[in-house]
């Protein structure tokens, strides 16, 4: 019993009141700023849920939330902290797109899935880079991700840029050629931007789910996590650990990059992943790396995503807010204690009752 | 949990106040609330007569409390005299005055007989020196009380009686040592009086007069314990583990062990006694392939296994109980099942393909949990939940599990209750019975002594003598660790 109360604390408490908290923060600063919490609040849920199409644009938001998110979290079960999810989506969505316009006229279900896989080998390789120094020499992951963003952002720029390479022809500004027909992901919702990859993104939580708690790999990929001496005495080879749980999550982030360009742009820019790829480390601590906890998470950041412009438009408080009621959301998930703190002070008469009748149970033990 | 209840303790001035009791049974946590890391949630503490309340050590060390932890709290790269005085810095207008901090501890270690240059690093002393220095730091702070928190655990037999004479000189000045410790052996021989606790409570307070080993053992565990381990004399057969000249680096890149050879046969159990820091841990990394080798051989019957991974050397009939047990032997966060296959999980039954199979898993834990008395409420709690005693249970059931050829044992029974070392130590004779080879490396002289059929004694990374257990002389062995020819 006492463990599935700290597993409710843990699991379910601490982000929900984290949440509460970050908007109370949030509304602390519209006050400042001289606008009404209230109305900006019910903007951004207008925004967010209630308005034409706005459901379907918060999902649409929420998808690449959902596999980058399920990329970092993966990462963090085996120790990793993978803060290179953006870069493996711009690697990703460059080796798929380039899939994706290069092959012409297969069916549907041959093209995306041919472009799928190179996206997600794409982002698979590139996390690999970080995966390998690591083993093999002892780099730190997040110094090597970091940089090895940069390098992505730089070559993405470079090959979309350069005539002859991913240039499309006769565009006004750089972008790739547009990806066939066939590779387009189909709507969902006619009307709406919602695609199939929404579908997608659903069915990979409960693989990673089974992945990370059901199969061998996923035990490895604990092991090593919790504790890398007692995994490598056990006969476990840590190093090649680390490389696949690095390309596991290349390959998640990666798909997130390819569905972004199947499902929703079609073509790719230097700018296409917009900070998606930061967000998901919030979002993955957000779910405490539980598989199942990216879900809520994910779609209350494509919420905020998706609101936080109806909210300017109404209110005339700034889009950039909803930075603000991130960040502070995740300063209380990281800071699992002040949450901890609040509800010790909330329950402190019960506490008191329990320590009286201990004391009146000791002399008669 | 209540790690100490209703605890009385009365230390007097002038006297070596033995704290004995098995590992768990709350001996540090009542130093550390009188030391003012912890603090009780009721009861008060009384100091020279006045109620005091302390918040942190600094209000310990103000009224004259000093601590000696287990894990000394030295800084290596430092010298002596900068490391004692610490924190009270002889110091002119911000400039530190090296030369009286150095005076100063000498004057300070001649009155007390306690003999250390102060200006050497605390990298280049001896773990019996450093144990010095920590002790001289508590006097330099004014300790009239001081807690020295199993302060033998790392020392040679000769280094444990140069602290006793240490401790008699302190008490003759008239101050009051609190000597924390679960061995009997040195507690009838320092102590004045001794408190016995258990389970958090004090079971008696005696003296050594009054009490005899047998008496104080039955205190402290609330049975008759066996003092000694029964074994029938080995019946050694062929050689199993040969080890020749090997030579193997430590982190620092020195080397640890040096030229060492060994060999352990069929149905032996080959102890290696050595103060701790002579190179057992890498001895054990390098014959697990946990560490790479820089010379010499290591065959198991007859076959080179230099070059094979940890988990080939598993799969060819090797176990390992790791000296370090939350470092290397368990996974605390997964639970006890997962941990009884740790090493063995990839494969038919406990996984087809790539997915586990629980039922099999659980099977299995269940029949080891029963063999190995390994007391816990379902085998799907995370390990950590578990007793430090019934965690070792689980390390040695898990190795034995898998039946072995060779068994590496390191420090098979560290940090756990009497109960669970006499079950251990009888699993590792009646395992050496079925014709086991056993290569026992601990620290503690005492489990070698019981446990060993032959006995060889690690110095600086060498075996420096082999001896027959039988009738093995105690003295000769620890003049041997400490690096007498």
């Amino acid at each position: 019993m006492a463990g599935w109360r700290r597993w409710l604390l843990s699991a379910v408490l601490v982000p929900l009141v984290s949440v509460i908290c970050g908007f109370a923060v949030g509304a602390i600063a519209i006050v400042a700023a001289g606008a009404d919490p209230l109305m900006a609040y019910s903007a951004l849920f207008a925004g967010a849920f209630t308005n034409h199409n706005a459901l379907a644009e918060t999902l649409v938001s929420t998808t690449p939330y959902v596999l980058l998110g399920l990329a970092v979290a993966i990462g963090f079960r085996a120790g990793l902290f993978n803060i290179g999810a953006e870069g493996q989506f711009y690697i990703g969505s460059l080796s798929g797109v380039f899939v994706a316009y290069s092959i012409r006229g297969l069916p549907g279900i041959v093209e995306v899935p041919l472009a799928m896989i190179a996206g997600m080998l794409g982002g698979a390789l590139w996390a690999s880079i970080a995966g390998a120094l690591k083993a093999r020499f002892g780099a730190h992951e997040v110094i090597t991700t970091i940089m090895l963003n940069y390098v992505s952002f730089l070559v993405a720029s470079y090959l979309v840029d350069t005539p002859g390479l991913m240039l499309a022809r006769n565009v006004s500004t750089p972008r790739t050629p547009d990806i066939d027909a066939g590779a387009v992901l189909p709507n969902l919702i006619p009307g709406s931007r919602l695609h199939l990859g929404f579908v997608l993104a659903l069915l990979a939580v409960p693989i990673v789910w089974f992945l990370i708690e059901r199969t061998t790999i996923g035990f490895r990929l604990r092991a090593v996590g919790f504790n890398q001496n007692a995994a490598r005495a056990a006969g476990m080879s840590v190093g090649r650990t680390i490389v696949l749980t690095m390309a596991l999550s290349g390959a998640l982030a990666g798909a997130a990059g390819i569905v972004q360009i199947l499902g929703v742009n079609f073509h790719m820019t230097d700018t296409v992943a917009a900070g998606y790829g930061f967000d998901a480390i919030a979002v993955a601590l957000l779910a405490r790396s539980n598989p199942w906890g990216v879900l809520p998470a994910a779609l209350l950041f494509g919420a905020l995503h998706n609101g936080a412009s109806f909210m300017q438009l109404e209110t005339q408080v700034s889009a950039d807010l909803i930075s603000i009621v991130q960040a502070s959301v995740i300063i209380f998930v990281a800071a699992p204690a002040i949450v901890g703190w609040l509800f010790r002070l909330r329950r402190a008469p019960t506490e008191t009752v329990a320590i009286t009748q201990r004391e009146v149970d000791a002399p008669t033990t | 949990m209540r790690a100490n209840d209703g605890v009385d303790l009365d230390v007097s001035w002038r006297q070596v106040h033995a704290l004995l009791g098995e590992n768990g049974a709350g001996k540090s946590t009542l130093m550390n609330i009188v030391y003012g890391l912890l603090r009780p949630d009721s009861g008060e503490i009384l100091f020279d007569g006045k109620p005091v309340d302390l918040h942190s050590p600094l209000d310990a060390i103000r009224l004259g409390i000093g601590m000696v932890h287990q894990h000394f709290m030295l800084i290596p790269p430092l010298t002596v005299a900068e490391n004692i005085v610490l924190g009270h810095e002889v110091a002119n207008r911000g400039v530190m005055d090296l030369t009286e901090s150095s005076h100063k501890v000498e004057q300070l270690s001649e009155r007390f007989g306690l003999q250390v240059d102060p200006r050497e690093r605390i990298a280049e002393l001896s773990v019996g020196l450093q144990q010095r220095v920590e002790i001289l730091k508590a006097l330099y702070r004014g300790a009239r009380l001081l807690i020295l928190d199993e302060p033998t655990a790392v020392l040679t037999p000769q280094e444990i009686e140069g602290l006793f004479t240490i401790v008699r000189a302190l008490v003759a000045e008239g101050k009051a040592v609190i000597f924390i410790t679960h061995k009997l052996a040195e507690v009838s021989e320092v102590a004045d009086v001794i408190t016995v606790m258990r389970r958090g409570r004090v079971v008696g307070t005696t003296t050594p007069k009054e009490s005899k080993s047998a008496d104080l053992a039955r205190m402290m565990v609330g049975r008759t314990v066996l003092l000694r381990v029964e074994k029938s004399p080995a019946k050694p057969g062929a050689q199993v583990l040969k080890v020749d000249n090997l030579v193997v680096l430590d982190d620092r890149r020195h080397v640890a062990v040096d030229n060492l050879s060994l060999d352990v046969r069929v149905g032996e159990i080959f102890g290696v006694a050595g103060v701790e820091g002579n190179g057992q841990n890498e001895l054990i990394d390098a014959l697990m392939g946990l560490r790479s080798i820089r010379a010499g051989k290591v065959q198991v019957d007859g076959r080179e296994i230099s070059n094979l991974s940890t988990h080939a050397r598993l799969k060819g009939g090797l176990g390992l109980i790791p000296p370090d047990r939350h470092r290397m032997g368990v996974v605390l966060e997964l639970s006890v099942a997962d941990n009884l296959v740790l090493d063995d999980f990839d494969h038919p039954p406990f996984a087809r393909w790539l997915v586990r199979q629980f039922n099999a898993i659980r099977d299995y834990a269940v029949k080891l949990i029963k063999t190995f008395d390994i007391r816990l409420q379902s085998p799907d709690q995370p390990v950590g939940s578990l007793s430090g005693g019934n965690q070792q249970k689980l390390v040695v059931a898990r190795q034995l599990g898998t039946l072995p050829k060779l068994l590496i044992a390191g420090q098979p029974t560290r940090g756990v209750d009497v109960g669970s070392i006499e079950f251990i130590h009888r699993q590792i004779v009646s395992e050496r019975d079925r014709g086991l080879a056993v290569l026992l490396v601990s620290s503690e002289l005492d489990e070698v002594l019981s446990l060993s059929d032959r006995i060889g004694v690690l110095y600086r990374g060498r075996i420096v003598a082999v001896l027959d257990a039988e009738g093995a002389d105690r003295d000769r062995i620890g003049l041997l660790m400490a690096g007498a020819s």
